[in-house]
């Protein structure tokens, strides 16, 4: 692996899908578990636990698609059409979810119906994110610059079991937010959602692993093969250690651990996602290089990223400060 | 399939269709964004509760509007890649970093800064406060910015060369973002944005106006529109016809669509008033022309020649009708917005700007206009530049992805159906909003309608009416 502005440009895609995917994966998580939620009171307090926050998280789902369109243009060109139904169902979903956070306020009447739209547009999102995500792992047609496949590749067995997973996933990330920012009645029931949700997280990953090694050859040989699986072997590992502190951390009711394990156990499913595919964008097909934009569009845009990525981090922190603390229910004012 | 021109008609309806009904949004969002800072400034420097009453009165419009903005936004940023692929492709290299910079700049302030600006007023002091209002103000024109260069340089390119692959090469990037015709246009559009706020908070002064709720609030706040319309109406008209003189210099075909000038005109060219253009006979039927104004106007010499269409090739033409419409729309709407600016200095000097029903009326019934006429402007702009996406150098028709008509069709009825389905309510919402007037001591959205947010480290402060005994200098 050698260090080019092309391998930079791969990782900043990366961290910022990973923003994503954590900090947008809570909001939607909370979406997903939003029918377990008592009516009103309870789905009011989740909601207003994310409400000052949830735009900046999205806004990492943009960065990533504009990113992907100015560091690796072939690529945005190419996976897009291949998951087209998907890409459409998510950003309908993400309009359902979106506006529900301002108009269950100004509604009382239609309150249920935003509150369905915010569980909606929160699961079909996230359905779609694995299930995207599972297109590009199996594989996509490309000839001559552009996507070959039909319109329906993308859905197969194997990207409904990615898709399952990332809900299963983010329903975990929501309800270890829940655990840290609420407390009383809703935080026990995020306790005993939680820990659902990581039985159903760790049984969806373990077989999207084992599946995983089935799809393609190659993909066998770089986790199983020697010497490799020296290193592979520890993503697996260093999870199941995670696992086993989550559940010991839900049993402690440990209040901040269970979100931080959490968070570790997507990391390592980041980590095991660079195994599976570095360094093609589209496996077999594209590798970062090919997809790569010029020179001069990757110089130009990392004098922003270097200069303002710090800035935004610095700035979101803050926002998280100030909104600090357990959201509390009403009559404490 | 490539070839398949349903599936090409359909991804240019889907792209018009979803970019004509999120710019609806922002149109709005720019200009409240920065009468909500001056409105927090007011405050904050008078002391007077009456700039904070309406700061809190337009900031929960502005919460619905900016979340229908945002959600609309992102479709977009991903529109690019599933119905313009091979654009994405060639053009990424130049327009992503564009939109990367819009991201980074623009979009992460607004997002950051929003929660405090909507919830935090109790949580951070006032100055940090008003430092968020600002920075979601800033935002918003930053993020016009970066959208407009890349928009522009996509009607006027350079700064770039063309790689063995087909990319557009990036060479120069000032060159890049100073295109030629980026300056007027940003200019054009926020100035655009600024007016169309200016309409609807003078719609709904005039509203509550005419319906007797003439409060302090609702004066004040019609009188401040009116200003802006007395002032800005008469810059954009200067703006609109400097970018007009840009445009006959840089896409000359594309003001022969706008003016239907089909022939040419070696000895100064008319100006058509009205006309129905007739693309497939080339010609503008009963054209309703003064002689010689067109030249006046665009070359500042009657007699100045102009070449028509009839200069160029059928295949390099646009769709006349479209842009000769939709150009006298946005400037018969223009032109009235100059008039209601007249109208209200009028009624100022007579000392009957809140007494004049006429007058309220006509802010009424101009409430919308400010949205028809960007449309209508970037339908002038967009249409005009057929058929090229890159100006020249792409055409619309070889950008397309390689979709079949159905999957498109069927992502265009549901962004259809979605968008007017929601967004509907959501504008439904607007106007319920706006249905009930600013009162005095208009209620903090975060105290009232929302349950509080509680934090554990600072306690709530006290409630924020500062009355007249706090920030007066």
């Amino acid at each position: 692996m050698n260090v080019d502005l092309t391998t930079i440009w791969a990782f900043i895609i990366a961290f910022s899908v990973f923003a994503y995917v954590v900090m947008d994966g809570f909001d939607l998580g909370i979406g997903i578990l939003f029918p377990w939620l008592t009516v009103g009171h309870g789905r009011n307090r989740a909601m207003n636990s994310i409400a000052p926050v949830w735009d900046g998280n999205e806004t990492w789902l943009v960065m990533g698609g504009g990113g992907l369109l100015a560091a690796f243009p072939l690529a945005y060109a190419v996976i897009l059409p291949a998951t087209y139904p998907l890409i459409i169902a998510m950003l309908l979903g993400l309009i359902f979810r979106g506006v529900a956070f301002e108009f269950r306020h100004r509604d009382e009447r239609h309150r249920a119906f935003w509150d369905f739209s915010f569980f909606g547009g929160s699961l079909v999102a996230a359905l779609a994110q694995g299930m995207t995500l599972g297109a590009i792992l199996q594989g996509i047609k490309v000839a001559d610059r552009i996507y070959a496949g039909s319109w329906w590749d993308w859905l197969t067995p194997y990207t409904l079991l990615t898709g399952l997973g990332v809900v299963a996933g983010y329903a975990l990330l929501g309800a270890c937010w829940m655990i840290w920012k609420l407390e009383g009645d809703i935080q026990d029931k995020a306790y005993r959602l939680a820990f659902r949700a990581g039985i159903a997280t760790l049984a969806l990953l373990a077989a999207v692993s084992f599946y995983n090694l089935t799809l393609r050859p190659d993909y066998q040989e770089r986790w199983l093969a020697m010497p490799n699986i020296l290193f592979t072997s520890q993503v697996p590992l260093l999870s199941a250690i995670m696992a086993g502190f989550f559940f010991y951390g839900l049993k402690k009711r440990w209040e901040l651990a269970p979100l931080l394990l959490t968070l570790a156990l997507f990391l390592l499913g980041m980590a095991g996602l660079g195994v599976t595919i570095w360094p093609y964008v589209v496996p077999d097909t594209l590798t970062i290089w090919d997809a790569a934009a010029p020179e001069s569009s990757q110089i130009f845009m990392l004098v922003g990223v270097v200069i303002i990525l710090p800035l935004i981090l610095a700035y979101t922190g803050w926002s998280y400060w100030v909104f600090r603390g357990k959201v509390g229910s009403e009559g404490y004012h | 399939m490539f070839d398949n021109a349903d599936a090409l008609l359909l991804a240019r309806l889907q792209f018009a269709f979803t970019v004509s009904f999120h710019f609806l949004f922002p149109a709005f969002t720019i200009g409240l964004a920065s009468y909500l800072a001056v409105l927090e400034a007011l405050w904050l420097k008078t002391g007077k509760a009456l700039y904070l009453d309406l700061f809190r009165y337009w900031v929960k419009i502005f919460a619905v509007n900016f979340a229908m903005g945002v959600v609309s936004g992102i479709v977009l940023s991903y529109q690019f890649g599933t119905n313009w692929a091979v654009f994405s492709d060639k053009a990424g290299p130049v327009v992503g970093p564009l939109l990367a910079y819009e991201v980074l700049t623009a979009f992460f302030l607004e997002a950051g800064f929003l929660g405090v600006m909507l919830f935090g007023m109790n949580k951070v002091g006032r100055g940090l406060h008003f430092t968020a209002t600002l920075m979601v103000a800033l935002g918003t024109l930053l993020s016009s910015f970066w959208i407009l260069a890349a928009n522009s340089w996509m009607q006027t390119p350079q700064g770039h060369s063309i790689g063995a692959n087909g990319q557009f090469i990036p060479a120069n990037w000032l060159e890049i973002i100073f295109n030629p015709s980026f300056p007027w246009r940003l200019m054009h559009t926020v100035t655009g944005a600024y007016l169309t706020t200016a309409l609807v908070v003078g719609g709904v002064g005039g509203w509550h106006l005419l319906r007797g709720n003439g409060t302090p609030q609702v004066r004040k706040m019609f009188s401040m529109a009116m200003w802006m319309a007395a002032l800005v109406a008469p810059v954009q008209v200067f703006l609109g016809d400097q970018h007009g003189l840009n445009t006959l210099e840089h896409q000359p075909v594309k003001i022969m669509a706008i003016e239907g000038h089909y022939e040419s005109h070696p000895d100064g060219a008319p100006l058509y008033l009205f006309g129905i253009p007739n693309d497939s006979e080339q010609r503008l039927d009963h054209a309703l022309a003064i002689p010689k104004v067109g030249s006046l106007i665009l070359k500042h010499d009657p007699n100045a020649p102009m070449a028509g269409l009839d200069t160029v090739p059928d295949a390099e033409q646009p769709p006349v009708a479209i842009v000769f419409w939709s150009f006298r729309i946005m400037v018969g709407l223009g032109l009235l917005m100059f008039t209601l600016g007249l109208a209200s200095l009028w009624a100022r000097w007579r000392g009957t700007l809140y007494d004049w029903r006429g007058l309220h009326r006509f802010a009424l019934a101009m409430t919308p206009a400010g949205f028809v006429a960007v449309i209508a402007g970037w339908v002038t702009t967009e249409v005009g530049r057929q058929p090229y996406l890159v100006y020249g150098l792409l055409r619309t028709a070889d950008s397309a992805s390689p979709l079949a008509a159905p999957a498109v069709g069927a992502s265009l009825v549901a962004f259809v159906v979605v968008y007017f389905a929601v967004f509907g309510v959501g504008i439904w919402y607007l106007l319920r909003l706006m249905h009930k007037p600013p009162e005095p001591g208009e209620p903090d959205p975060e105290r009232t309608e929302r349950e509080p947010i509680r934090t554990a480290g600072i306690m709530p402060g006290p409630a924020q009416h500062p009355g007249s005994t706090e920030g007066a200098p």
